[in-house]
């Protein structure tokens, strides 16, 4: 039996602990699945891992509504007339997805998901800091998608997901049920950060300093703190739309004195700081998953942890950025873009720390590290072009039009659902024990990669000759560009279904997967797959960073060693 | 297996590894969910600086319709009830369960007196016709913008009073726990988290008073 030196969260004064290793079985007999079983369990369930598969599993539903309506819409473009829907119903269909997508979708997705199943097993801790508001933070989600579900099934929605005033003030649309539901999700976003904040600070296990953390944590920590700092704001903004609608307070009424831009003001301080929500935690799964497939340490661990909190920081100075064109002073504006610029230090700073991460690596190319090529591409290009439309002069005229749309799918999807995938694969094995074929695994990812390119690629082009956003029909000129784009979307959506259908059956007749297939250093790593209900059956002591491939496995195995074991 | 056998007090909860850690966690997310709170009202007075720079006059009329007396009066009240609670949680500490219960019940009956006190300058208010925005009938300010002071100022104290009777729900519910035994020197936890909140209560009623009724 060995002793190691490590300081516990808890304290952080160095301590001797006397450890030993502990092997994951290949084969677990009790896993999280096996106990705690039933509907109600599952419904009642405080576990982290349970919590998070149900998120999975309501993103994915949404992910799949969103996407239909995505469908609908590009079909729609198909012809430069009206194709096939009214000119009403193409608003009500672009702002449902754009909300869903956002709100539903891409907001909860990595943290709520993936993160909450395994921000406890990196810290080797055996659950979040506050269990039960993690799972009041699931019915409160749930609670926000039966409003959105009221406002479908009554007049819908038709303001774009922006819910500018005037306009969504005076909509006949069910402008009120949208925004309670969005308001009431931001709770279950706050919940979950303030949960990740406290799990992160106190219930590290022993030997895991700030040093050593995960870059998948950092980037949650980061995705946390804006999570709490960003949706307030955006809770007072729909609370006094909402107040505006039914009272007429007049504070977004120029007819009484109240000032439309102003609701600009309150809705981009929290939405731009929401794009980075949703990109950080894809960060932090590109972090882990390049590292994994390389065999090598991070390159730049720091440059890649601080990046993610200055992201967080100068993410809150930008808003402005999205008003270039609403009549901000000239002075507001340059500030607005040159801030816009430094933004763009930090991202490129970790772009190049991966890349740098490759350089004399291993690397294997499983599917997870393919969809970080995947990323890397695509998240590069969407980048570029928002620093672009940061520039004054080019946004006057790029400013609402399908530039505009195809810079931030290349970040939304490009970025944050492409490492969403990237992660799912990556972990898939560790949540469910059971391994996905890989060759359509590769199938698909190359179908996403050609369909997305075809759908979004053609709109920069259109964008730049001045085709505008949210139009249902358009001049012949553009024709070419829309019906590619709408093929694309077609195999894109031919590239989901794959995906699904491998998932699927993966589940029902896939290969067990060891407790490591990738062979990584990762904590999550040393406990068997699927985990144990308490994901450890003993308490992990941590010695090494999480990237030092350099150094045995067995010392990435350790645990404490207790009283009953020494008297054997 | 270790992890899960150690001797743990029952009001432990199984993945904390000791009373010590439980306490820091909670009081940690407590902060953090207090600087959401502070953000939640930051936007309230965003847009009240931004209108009070825009119609300055306004604001100096309208807090003239404004009760100074009875404001000031319902913030002695909350000043009194942050020291009850304080009070109380000193008493948790030092294991008086009575003073604990009597310090939580004086609370409560501040924060009712503050919701009765503004409940009747609400009534007032309503009398003369001062609704919020569409509903708005008054004709003793003469401003265009009358309504818009009075949109902010509504939602500002409605807010607020809403966090009060969240507040009177939470420490009510601690006085429950309370009587049943729960609470004594080792484990006090919940005590201190809602006197956490209840301060940031008092906190943001102490700026509104100044900002509304206080204009000059
Ligand atoms: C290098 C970093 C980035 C820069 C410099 C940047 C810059 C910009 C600018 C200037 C605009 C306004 C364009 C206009 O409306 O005229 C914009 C729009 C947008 N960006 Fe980015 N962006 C960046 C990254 C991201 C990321 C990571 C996301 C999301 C994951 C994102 C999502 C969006 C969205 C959704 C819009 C359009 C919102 C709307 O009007 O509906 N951006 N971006
Ligand atoms: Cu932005």
């Amino acid at each position: 039996m060995a002793t190691a030196e490590v300081s516990p969260a808890s304290t952080g004064t160095k301590k001797t602990f006397k450890v030993k290793r502990y092997i994951p079985s290949e084969n677990p007999k009790k896993t999280f699945f096996t106990e705690e079983r039933g509907l109600w369990a599952w419904l009642t369930t405080v576990d982290h891992k349970k919590i998070g598969l149900m998120y999975l599993g309501s993103v994915t539903f949404f992910f799949l509504l969103g996407g239909i309506l995505a469908l609908l819409l590009r079909t729609e473009l198909l012809t430069p007339a009206q194709t096939f829907i009214e000119a009403d119903t193409y608003n009500q269909f672009f702002t449902l997805h754009g909300a869903i997508m956002v709100f539903f979708v891409l907001v909860p997705s990595i943290p709520a998901a993936l993160g909450n199943f395994v921000l406890p097993m990196q810290l080797g801790a055996k659950d979040v800091a506050f269990p039960r508001l993690n799972l009041a933070s699931l019915y409160i989600y749930i609670i926000g998608a039966i409003f959105t579900f009221i406002a479908l099934a009554s007049n819908g929605l038709d303001t774009g997901w922006t819910f500018y005033t005037p306009y969504s003030t005076e909509s006949t649309s069910s402008v009120i049920w949208v925004t309670m539901g969005v308001f009431i999700l931001g709770f279950s976003s706050i919940l979950t950060g303030t949960n990740f904040i406290a799990t992160i600070h106190k219930l590290r296990a022993p030997g895991i300093t700030w040093s050593k953390l995960p870059l998948n944590i950092w980037a949650l920590y980061a995705t946390s703190i804006m999570q709490v700092l960003a949706t307030p704001v955006l809770a007072i903004t729909l609370l006094l739309l909402t107040m505006e609608r039914f009272l007429g307070i007049g504070i977004f009424d120029p007819s009484l004195g109240g000032d439309p831009v102003l609701f600009q003001h309150f809705f981009w301080f929290y939405s731009h700081p929401a794009v980075y929500i949703m990109i950080v935690p894809g960060f932090g799964i590109i972090s882990e998953v390049i590292t994994t497939f390389s065999k090598k340490h991070i390159f730049g661990y720091w440059a890649i942890a601080l990046s993610s909190l200055a992201i967080a920081f100068i993410g809150f100075l930008v808003w402005g950025h999205h008003m270039f064109t609403s009549g901000q002073s000239a002075v507001a504006t340059s500030v607005f873009s040159f801030l816009t610029f430094l933004v763009g230090i930090p991202t490129g700073i970790k772009i190049l720390n991966w890349v740098a991460t490759l350089y004399k690596g291993s690397i294997e190319m499983k599917t997870p590290m393919v969809y970080v090529f995947v990323f890397l591409f695509l998240f590069s290009i969407g980048g570029f072009t928002g620093i672009m439309l940061g520039a004054l002069s080019a946004d006057i005229h790029l400013h609402d039009t399908y530039y505009v749309v195809a810079h931030f799918h290349y970040v939304m999807m490009g970025g944050t659902l492409i490492a969403l995938l990237a992660g799912l694969h990556y972990w898939w094995p560790k949540m469910t024990g059971k391994m996905y074929n890989e060759f359509q695994a590769k199938i698909g990812a190359a179908l996403i990669f050609i369909g997305f390119n075809m759908t979004f690629l053609p709109q920069f082009i259109m964008g730049s000759q001045g085709m505008p956003r949210r139009y249902y029909n358009y001049i012949d000129q553009f024709t070419i560009f829309h019906q590619t784009s709408t093929i694309g979307s077609y195999i894109l959506g031919v590239g989901f279904l794959l995906i699904a259908y491998y998932l699927a059956k993966s589940l029902m007749s896939g290969e067990r997967a060891g407790s490591n297939p990738w062979g990584s250093r990762g904590l999550e790593w040393q406990s068997t797959s699927p985990p144990d209900l308490h994901n450890f059956d003993h308490t992990p002591v941590v010695i090494n960073g999480p990237y030092d491939y350099h150094k045995p496995m067995e010392e990435f195995q350790l645990g404490l060693a207790n009283a009953h074991d020494e008297k054997h | 297996m270790a992890n899960h056998s150690t001797s743990h007090p029952t009001h432990v909860q199984h993945h904390f590894v000791d009373s010590d850690q439980q306490f820091d966690t909670a009081k940690l997310g407590m902060w953090v969910f207090l600087v959401n709170e502070i953000l939640f009202f930051g936007g309230l007075f965003c847009a009240y600086i931004v209108y009070r720079a825009w119609y300055p006059e306004l604001f100096q009329m309208a807090a003239l319709e404004l009760n100074t007396f009875w404001g000031a009066v319902n913030t002695v009240v909350l000043i009194g009830s942050s020291l009850t609670v304080a009070m109380a949680i000193r008493s948790a500490q030092k294991n008086q369960m009575k003073g604990l219960k009597i310090n939580l019940l004086i609370t409560i009956a501040l924060a009712v007196v503050f919701m009765v006190i503004k409940g009747f300058e609400y009534a007032h208010k309503f009398e003369l016709g001062i609704f919020p925005g569409d509903f708005y009938t008054y004709e003793g300010l003469d401003h265009p913008q009358a309504n818009v002071f009075f949109g902010i100022y509504y939602m500002l104290t409605g807010v607020h009073a809403l966090h009060v009777l969240i507040g009177i729900g939470l420490i009510f519910w601690i006085y429950l726990r309370a009587r049943k035994g729960e609470f004594n020197s080792e484990y006090y936890t919940p005590v201190e988290i809602t006197g956490l909140y209840w301060h940031l209560v008092d906190l943001i009623w102490i700026f509104l008073f100044p900002l509304l009724y206080l204009i000059e």
